[in-house]
């Protein structure tokens, strides 16, 4: 996993509460066996109006999306992360992520940036007034900025350092090995085996 | 101070404890299925790594496969190549699975209960959302991406970070004519589809003890759909009988040494939890959705919100959205919305009661001439005993079809789809839109009203049938 530090990307508003990972990526799609090729699919019901937000020439380069609240509710398909990916996306900007996304995310690198509303607010006013433009999002040192906009978002210690270092968490519980055998020697025996 | 269900069974389970790090815990039971565990498997092949516990996982086909002619080949192509994926990951790392044919295959929530796989006091995960449906059985269970399943099946462990708890307290008992159902969807209704996030929720009260295995299924497998990663209930008598005797359940003194344990999992009287939402039962009736997500639901006698009448601006937009979506006019009363399909089965309500239930409903009458009824089964076992029992024959008479096990229209990622356009009356658990299929317009109801729907073609409780 590549190492996240800064982004500056452009960003596009997605004046939506509640979307849920079906619109991210509808079902058709999940039956690949890959990880990666999925930037078709996302948002693809949406993408079929000509005035969808990403199909603005303006936004053809979006790195970032600022959405409204309850996003990534729903399935736990992580190919909602790998299309936003795909797609591009390095950031989400929410008031708040379902926790199953949430999680998704933060293993696959997709950064999501939860925000005070008044700051999905604030962002959406900014880039209605400034289409296309840039935001910043530095995880270093948890701030969000754009135009005037400069305000903290929230993210778990533990993923943002992660992140921060690009680890991967099987890496980091295989070193722990010896934890996992000595539990495993303690568990009851009436549990069940699927063997 | 006293422990909750929920914290009892994550202090039992964890591994590893360090400040700053999430707690390492132990995962009881790992189910996959073909849809989320490729690239997962892929992951462990890239890294040399092999599945630590394969007597701890279990497979099985459900997502995309046919309900139709399953003797012959799965006719798309890319479903194919999916479980033929999983059957080869699956040898290759030496986990049982149940594939099509087997008398064991099915949805994956119904099959583990089913084989008394899932008991009180474990960990579960799977990745699939709906594995919150185990909580049921005082489980701490929950669904988990597709990294996390590698994680899984590489360590039969996970990173996490402790949930908050919150109670569901229902207290006096339901109307007869209120079902599980009705009350998870008036309980989403109630805290919305981001109430429960962050949280596991323990549904609890007089109503709730009332409920049989199977209903507290239907109860804890939408808790996703408030936002809650799991939802559980105290395991009781009414958990035990279920489990017991079941292929996978313990026997002998091993039975009686895990009855011990799982009565000591209730919270305690002196606990405490983080948030607590209070629900009368008696003021419940059968409930529906009419927009595109599951808290967008009402009682059947209502009528079509106004999104003028809704003071949040941002659920304002969201129902003007749904009301588009999903062709409705506000003020319109519920039962006259007129559907074209009914789809009877998914994890939430394909199960023996669930049939039996509509069943009862149909027996002696005819789907409407305007309505396409699809009965299908959570499992192959609950279609053999349906069948044992004459449901299928009650279902046929009637005029609907009775199909083969699995997730079928719920997610529509078999051939079971609605076209563009079209209107249902599900028993599943989202109306998202398109999930049905594309452009598909989706109103989530219980076993009996989709029964009821059925006979008389629009939103109907089977006490319109007495007064028709």
């Amino acid at each position: 996993m590549d190492k996240f530090t800064v982004h500056t990307g452009v960003a596009a508003p997605l004046k939506r509460s509640n979307v849920d990972t079906d619109q991210i990526i509808p079902a058709e799609y999940l039956k690949r066996v890959t990880r990666h090729g999925y930037e078709d699919a996302l948002f693809s019901a949406w993408r079929k109006d000509p005035e969808f937000v990403l199909n603005k020439p303006i936004h053809a380069n979006a790195t970032v999306l600022v959405a409204g609240p309850e996003f990534g509710t729903g399935s736990s398909r992580e190919h909602a992360v790998w299309a936003l990916q795909d797609y591009g996306f390095k950031v989400v900007i929410s008031a708040r992520f379902a926790d199953i996304f949430r999680g998704n995310s933060g293993k696959g690198g997709l950064l999501a940036a939860q925000v005070e509303p008044s700051v999905v607010d604030a962002l959406w006013a900014y880039l209605d007034e400034n289409p296309g433009s840039e935001i910043t999002i530095d995880l270093e040192n948890r701030r969000v900025r754009a135009g005037d906009v400069n305000e903290p978002f929230e993210i778990d210690d533990y993923v943002r350092w992660r992140l921060l270092e690009g680890l991967d968490d099987i890496g980091i519980t295989l070193n722990h090995d010896e934890a996992i055998a000595d539990f495993e020697s303690r568990r009851p025996e009436y549990l069940p085996t699927t063997k | 101070m006293g422990k909750t269900l929920a914290e009892k069974v994550w202090q039992s389970h964890i591994v590893r404890q360090a400040e700053g790090e999430p707690d390492l815990l132990y995962i009881d039971l790992h189910l996959i299925h073909e849809v989320t565990s490729p690239q997962a498997f892929d992951g462990l092949r890239t890294a040399g790594r092999q599945v630590r516990r394969p007597d701890l996982t279990m497979a099985t086909e459900d997502h995309n496969v046919p309900t139709i002619d399953i003797d012959k080949p799965i006719a798309d192509a890319i479903s194919k190549l999916q479980v033929d994926t999983l059957r080869a990951n699956c040898e290759e790392f030496g986990v049982p699975i149940f594939s099509l044919g087997n008398v064991d295959q099915g949805i994956v929530h119904v099959v583990g209960p089913q084989l008394g796989l899932t008991q009180p006091g474990m960990t579960v995960v799977c990745g699939d959302s709906h594995t919150s449906t185990h909580g049921a059985f005082g489980a701490l269970a929950f669904g988990i991406g597709t990294s996390e399943v590698e994680h899984v099946l590489a360590t039969q462990t996970l990173p996490l970070k402790p949930f908050k708890t919150m109670a569901i307290t229902v207290n006096g008992q339901l109307p007869d004519d209120v079902t599980a159902k009705d009350l998870i969807l008036a309980v989403i209704a109630e805290i919305g589809t981001g109430g429960g996030q962050g949280y596991v929720l323990e549904y609890r009260g007089e109503a709730i003890e009332s409920l049989s295995m199977e209903a507290r299924m239907t109860i804890c497998n939408m808790s996703i759909e408030a936002g809650a990663r799991a939802g559980m209930i105290a395991p009781d008598q009414t958990t035990f009988d279920y489990v017991q005797g079941r292929e996978r359940a313990p026997k002998g003194a091993q039975w009686d040494e895990a009855v011990a344990a799982w009565q000591r999992l209730g919270t305690d009287d002196d606990a405490t939890f983080d948030a607590e939402v209070i629900i009368d039962a008696a003021s419940l009736s059968p409930f529906v959705t009419w927009g595109t997500n599951p808290g967008q639901g009402l009682p059947l006698s209502g009528s079509v919100p106004n999104p003028v009448e809704i003071e949040d601006q941002g659920e304002r937009v969201a129902a003007e959205n749904a009301l588009e979506y999903m062709g409705l006019t506000a003020g319109m009363p519920l039962r006259d919305i007129s559907v074209d399909t009914v789809f009877l089965g998914s994890c939430t309500n394909g199960r023996m009661e669930d049939l039996r239930a509509a069943a009862a409903v149909l027996r002696g009458h005819k789907v409407a001439d305007s309505v396409t009824m699809l009965v299908v089964p959570g499992s192959v076992r609950v279609r053999l005993d349906a069948e044992a029992e004459g449901l299928d024959k009650v279902f046929i008479e009637a005029g609907a079809q009775w199909r083969q096990a699995g997730c079928s229209m719920c997610l529509a990622m078999n051939p079971d789809k609605l076209t563009p356009g079209e209107r249902s009356a599900s028993t599943s658990n989202r109306n998202f839109e398109g999930r049905q299929g594309p452009g598909g317009r989706t109103h989530l109801v219980s076993p009996q009203v989709a029964a009821a729907t059925a006979i008389t073609g629009h939103l109907s409780a089977p006490a319109d049938l007495a007064n028709a």
